[in-house]
């Protein structure tokens, strides 16, 4: 379990970092499902299968075929591409990785340099979060449906003619 | 054998990246997508805190965030065409008309 996680972690970073430096949006998000999949993988080495489950339907389904459809109505041409390679000069990185490199330390200094213990990862059954949440957290369910309620409601109004 | 350090390491260093592609990039689908990365970051690291403690409450947490995102993304991207079909470009930065000019 642990090389299945360790080999999913690099192909997350690696096509992470790849999604975020493509000029051409389509290849951006085309690296983007590619570490979104293996993210369902580190959610399943986790021991929460039901999350991962969500994370292939949800994100690597849904949220990318929005993206694209948007994509697609864009029409980006090699023009557009060229642009976009105009705007990534080297210069514009220097500062956002120094700023993110100074976050980047004190995270991993709090989060690293504070005890914790190592017990093996148990599985956590989708009957589990299901009981839990409709339990426990059915006010939060309630919010979370207003909250996409006025998603909908603010799409529908912005996208009229 | 893993440890939840591991899994909240990655989660670091995802949100860094989707941080780091938000202040870099100027095309609005690229901000998205950064957007995207860091809110996938951070229900990483939610589902590697209910890892760490044996409880369902990590995922709860982690389907809220992805409801979050949901909502946040498809109200993004309509504002997305708005501003194409307004300013003929993704340029975040042409998006300055509300300044007192």
């Amino acid at each position: 379990m642990t090389a299945v996680f360790f080999v999913a972690a690099v192909i997350t970073l690696i096509t992470t970092a790849l999604a975020i430096t493509r000029a051409n949006p389509v290849h951006g998000l085309l690296n983007f499902v590619l570490s979104l999949l293996s993210m369902a993988v580190i959610f399943f080495t986790l021991g929460a299968p039901f999350a991962a489950a969500l994370e292939v339907m949800v994100y690597a389904g849904a949220v990318v075929v929005l993206f694209l459809f948007v994509v697609m109505m864009l029409s980006l041409d090699t023009r557009a591409a060229r642009r976009e390679r105009e705007w990534m000069v080297k210069t514009v990185w220097v500062l956002p990785i120094v700023l993110v490199a100074v976050l980047g330390g004190v995270l991993a200094r709090v989060m690293f340099f504070s005890p914790g213990d190592d017990s093996a990862p148990t599985v956590i059954t989708p009957q589990e979060v299901g009981a839990h949440l409709f339990s426990g957290g059915i006010g939060a369910v309630e919010l979370a449906s207003m909250l996409l309620l006025a998603g909908l409601i603010g799409a529908f109004h912005m996208g009229r003619k | 054998m893993i440890s939840w350090q591991m899994p909240a390491g990655l989660a670091i260093a995802l949100f860094l990246m989707g941080l780091l592609g938000l202040l870099a990039r100027r095309s609005l689908v690229f901000v998205l997508m950064s957007i995207e990365i860091m809110l996938n970051a951070a229900g990483l690291l939610f589902i590697a805190a209910g890892m760490r403690w044996h409880t369902a409450d990590g995922q709860i947490m982690f389907i809220f965030v992805l409801n979050l995102a949901g909502a946040e993304l498809a109200l993004g991207l309509i504002f997305l065409l708005r501003l194409r079909a307004r300013l003929t470009t993704l340029d975040g930065d042409a998006a300055n008309l509300l300044r007192d000019a």
